[in-house]
């Protein structure tokens, strides 16, 4: 076996270029296996938008739906419960809700789309229970001041009316408001801004 | 002489596979990228078979990209305004009723092209004709007594059939009734429903050679790539070549 | 200042765990002969095939349900909803297969150089022992899609088991779980398909390379490279394994990718020797398929059990043909390794072997006719002849003399055989093509452009 005339750049290019080839085929080849383990179709098939119809929705009354999962309020808020928000800001830890989830045109003191239906995901900022609709006025256990609203029981959380949270309680930010659209005045879709093609 | 065998034994592997005894089948051509024939097939699908034969694992949102159609027109078309974009293939008939009908449960057909050929299915769309002895009041001449009546008479006709001396075997079949296709147009329909019922079977088979031709081509140059490699660290072994 | 930190961090690790006696035992220091050929891939190949397959069953698992009721529509779902499952799944159903090919090619290398003999009796055992844990996982792994044949094939195979004389119908059952193959079946079939056999593979795998490099690999001419030796202790016809073997196993690798990624993306089901067409119809109990074939590559002795007209008879003999590879280094007693060398008996003998073998698989795909069964009858007996009668045809054999050194072979454009004049003749065809002239030009801009930007300053 010889070693004469070894020409160790051509070795060293060679590996070099061998080398970095073959390291963007595995690295192309990982792609399958990480998307392998994304959503399937089936997933985002059951996580797909949900349709709700509000034309019985009464004014003070709250519905349930299940959207990927997760219980989803739809509330249809009476003329004076609007009123009152603007006095609880001064009470709430994010009043302007710039540090928690809604979509842009959500993103409004009464945070809906229309004032009077509010859209929002049933389950607390804090550790996921899912709080009580507390739609009356100054009940015995939540104080003289309480103007309507959520009351979590699992650590005590509170939130208002449009689901923004009090100061002093573990939640740290406002309950969340999934995307969703109007499809008419009479119905509803969660999970959906813009509509898809 | 054992050199010669490995690579032919090999090389015949695919071949003996296709082994085939039975009725003669007619072949058909098909093109799954042709997606106006792909879209002319599930529309007679939807009309013609999805009445009793679901394709359970297909999605009408699939279908929709895979035969560049867009998602409205589906769901006017296919789901008549009833269930999600999302939904696959089902049928509203119920297992008992099919059972009552038909003696056996009108089979899923998602992946019959995959199980009997295409050229069976083709085949045996186009082989029904008419026997007043058969409670269905059809039979087949490639699977016979089949519970399965024919389908798409209005698009081929009726044809009876002329049995040989025996009375058993069928010597030729007869058209007793016009269909709204002739001979050629009806045998292109059905080559636009197989053609559909070729994707359904496999819808992942349109990414393959899209893919498949990248990563051969790759492969070729990493071959050349360690070839030099290899050639280069052997001249220690083999000294100084070419 | 990279370096002495490596090298730091290489002594820490060496003083913990023998990273560099193992790095040098077994590559940069592992003396090959320096002649291996075309059929010395096949070890390689193996080791990459399984951890394909243990890549993408451990996927597929993320995704399939091993419940009768589910399992069947888990793998349409895998093909179809899945991002990329259908990638996955062909990867394991081709890989399967391929597993298979490159096994029968490295059994019949050793074969042809008798690498089975001794001193590496124990490197022949434990591969067999691999051989029989394949076939299990196979066989185990096929019941999984709960399709037509993989319902009737386990069935069948099952019953087998039956044969067993007093012990038979209840072994049969306490293997099914059940009084017949059904979700009790499957569940136990997917546990020691995706657990236990694999642990068992990789196991013996190890213990496998650590017989062979405990002797030495053997090689083409059949003779021991140890007996000399230079004055340093290493071996005149040896070589490092690393870097020279390392370095055209991969070229090897790369080419036997092309194949696979050929059959995975643009035949998966190769003409239904793959992927079986009766597998894409769910498993149903009362409706038993035309023709039950097992897969391609338990054929030849699937066919040995039809040809003995009798149940149990044709399990003892499938058995037997099995168990006689176990038996070969002791069966042989020829003192010439390589086929070489070897003298025309034993060349005959060989030839009349794989020409059964051959027989017997295509066989073993076909239905069952008076003509077929002759043909399955000669086929089986001449393939039982190879090792019985080898004691006596091995020793009769007029060997030739083995050479003191090892003969390399010249290089690949000078050789005369007809296939390799062949591949030369496609290899120029495609160099001289349009194709790879564009091809060339393209890459030598690129590689002018890329040294300009390495020596610009």
């Amino acid at each position: 076996m010889s070693n004469d005339g070894v020409d160790v750049s051509k070795r060293q290019f060679l590996t070099l270029a061998a080398t970095a080839a073959s390291a963007v085929g595995v690295g192309l080849a990982t792609i399958p296996f990480v998307s392998a383990m994304q959503p399937s179709a089936k997933a985002q098939a059951a996580g797909g938008p949900v349709e709700v119809d509000i034309s019985q929705l009464e004014p003070g009354q709250l519905i349930r739906v299940k959207w990927r999962g997760k219980p989803v309020w739809v509330l249809r808020r009476t003329p004076e419960s609007l009123a009152a928000l603007g006095s609880l800001n001064p009470e709430l830890r994010d009043p302007m809700s710039d540090e928690s989830l809604q979509p842009e045109s959500a993103h409004n003191e009464v945070r809906s789309l229309k004032p009077e239906i509010w859209v929002a995901v049933g389950l607390c900022t804090h550790l996921g229970c899912v709080p009580s609709y507390r739609p009356e006025v100054a009940p015995a256990d939540l104080g003289p001041d309480w103007k309507g609203g959520f009351f979590c029981p699992c650590h005590g959380s509170r939130f208002d009316l449009a689901g923004r949270v009090y100061k002093g309680v573990p939640a740290p930010t406002n309950l969340e408001i999934p995307a969703h659209r109007y499809l008419s005045d009479t119905r509803l879709l969660i999970g959906e801004e813009i509509e898809s093609t | 002489m054992k050199k010669v065998l490995l690579p032919l034994f090999f090389w015949m592997l695919p071949l003996w596979a296709g082994a085939v005894e039975g009725p003669k089948l007619d072949s058909v051509s098909l093109d799954v990228y042709d997606q106006t024939s792909l879209r002319r097939g599930a529309r007679l699908y939807a009309d013609y078979c999805l009445g009793c034969h679901s394709m359970k694992y297909q999605r009408y949102s699939r279908m929709a990209h895979d035969l560049g159609m867009s998602e409205n027109e589906v769901k006017k078309d296919f789901l008549h305004g009833d269930g999600k974009i999302t939904d696959v293939m089902k049928v509203s008939l119920k297992k008992s009723l099919g059972e009552k009908w038909f003696g056996v449960t009108p089979p899923d057909l998602s992946l019959i092209v995959r199980a009997r050929g295409a050229d069976w299915v083709y085949t045996y769309l186009r082989s029904f004709y008419q026997d007043p002895k058969r409670s269905n009041g059809d039979n087949n001449q490639v699977f016979k007594d089949v519970a399965m009546p024919n389908a798409l008479w209005e698009l081929q006709g009726i044809r009876r059939a002329v049995y040989a001396a025996d009375g058993e075997t069928v010597a030729r079949l007869d058209t007793v009734q016009k269909g709204r296709l002739t001979a050629k147009e009806f045998d292109s329909a059905v080559a636009d429903l197989v053609n559909f019922m070729a994707y359904v079977a496999e819808p992942a088979q349109l990414e393959r050679s899209h893919y498949g031709k990248y990563v051969l081509l790759y492969l070729l140059i990493l071959a050349v790539l360690f070839y030099h490699l290899k050639k280069e660290y052997w001249r220690d072994v083999e000294g100084p070549s070419e | 200042m990279q370096k002495r930190i490596a090298a730091s961090l290489l002594a820490w690790i060496d003083d913990r765990f023998p990273l560099t006696k193992l790095w040098n035992e077994h590559l940069a220091k592992y003396y090959a002969p320096k002649n291996f050929n075309f059929w010395y891939f096949f070890g390689s190949l193996a080791l990459v095939v399984l951890v394909s397959q243990l890549l993408t069953g451990i996927w597929l698992t993320m995704h399939y349900k091993p419940s009768a009721a589910l399992a069947f529509d888990s793998v349409e779902y895998i093909m179809r909803d899945v991002d990329w499952g259908w990638l996955i799944r062909y990867l394991h159903s081709t890989g399967a297969s391929a597993f298979f090919i490159v096994v029968y090619l490295h059994m019949f290398r050793g074969l042809l150089y008798g690498s089975f003999k001794k001193p590496r009796e124990l490197v022949w055992l434990i591969g067999m022992a691999m051989y029989l844990a394949l076939m299990a996982e196979a066989f185990m792994g096929y019941l999984l899609p709960w399709g037509q044949m993989s319902y009737w094939g386990a069935q069948v195979i099952t019953s087998l088991f039956g044969a067993i004389p007093v012990i038979g119908d209840d072994l049969m059952q306490w293997i099914r779980g059940d009084y017949l193959v059904s979700d009790a079946t499957l569940n136990r079939f997917f546990a020691l398909h995706v657990v236990a056999v694999p642990l068992v593979l990789v196991l013996l795998v190890v213990l496998h390379i650590m017989a062979l490099h405990q002797v030495g690999s053997n090689n083409p001419d059949g003779i021991e490279i140890k007996k000399k030796k230079n004055r340093a202790g290493v071996p005149l016809d040896g070589i490092p394994f690393h870097p020279y073997y390392t370095v055209k196993d991969l070229f090897g690798v790369v080419v036997f990718l092309l194949i696979f990624c050929w059959a995975v993306f643009y035949a998966p089901e190769m003409g239904g020797m793959f992927l079986e067409h009766p597998n894409f119809m769910p498993a149903d109990a009362f409706k038993t398929p035309e023709h039950i074939a097992p897969v391609w590559y338990f054929t030849p002795f699937y066919s040995v059990l039809r040809a003995v007209p009798d149940k149990l008879g044709g399990v003892i003999a499938m058995g037997a043909a099995i168990f006689l590879l176990f038996l070969l280094p002791w069966l042989d007693r020829c003192q010439v390794r390589s086929v070489r060398y070897r003298g025309i008996l034993f060349k005959s003998a060989l030839t009349l072997f794989v020409v059964s073998f051959l027989g017997l698989g295509y066989l073993g795909t076909q239905p069952v006719t008076p003509e077929a069964t002759l043909f399955a009858r000669l086929f089986s007996l001449l393939y039982f002849a190879f090792f019985l009668l080898m004691p006596l045809y091995t020793r009769w054999d007029k060997t030739l003399p083995e050479p003191e050194r090892l003969t390399l072979s010249p290089p690949l454009r000078q050789r005369q055989e007809w296939y390799w004049r062949l591949l030369i003749r496609g290899v120029d065809a495609a160099l001289a093509s349009e194709a790879t002239q564009r091809a060339r030009a393209f890459g030598e801009q690129i590689l002018y452009r890329l040294k300009k930007y390495i020596s610009s300053p």
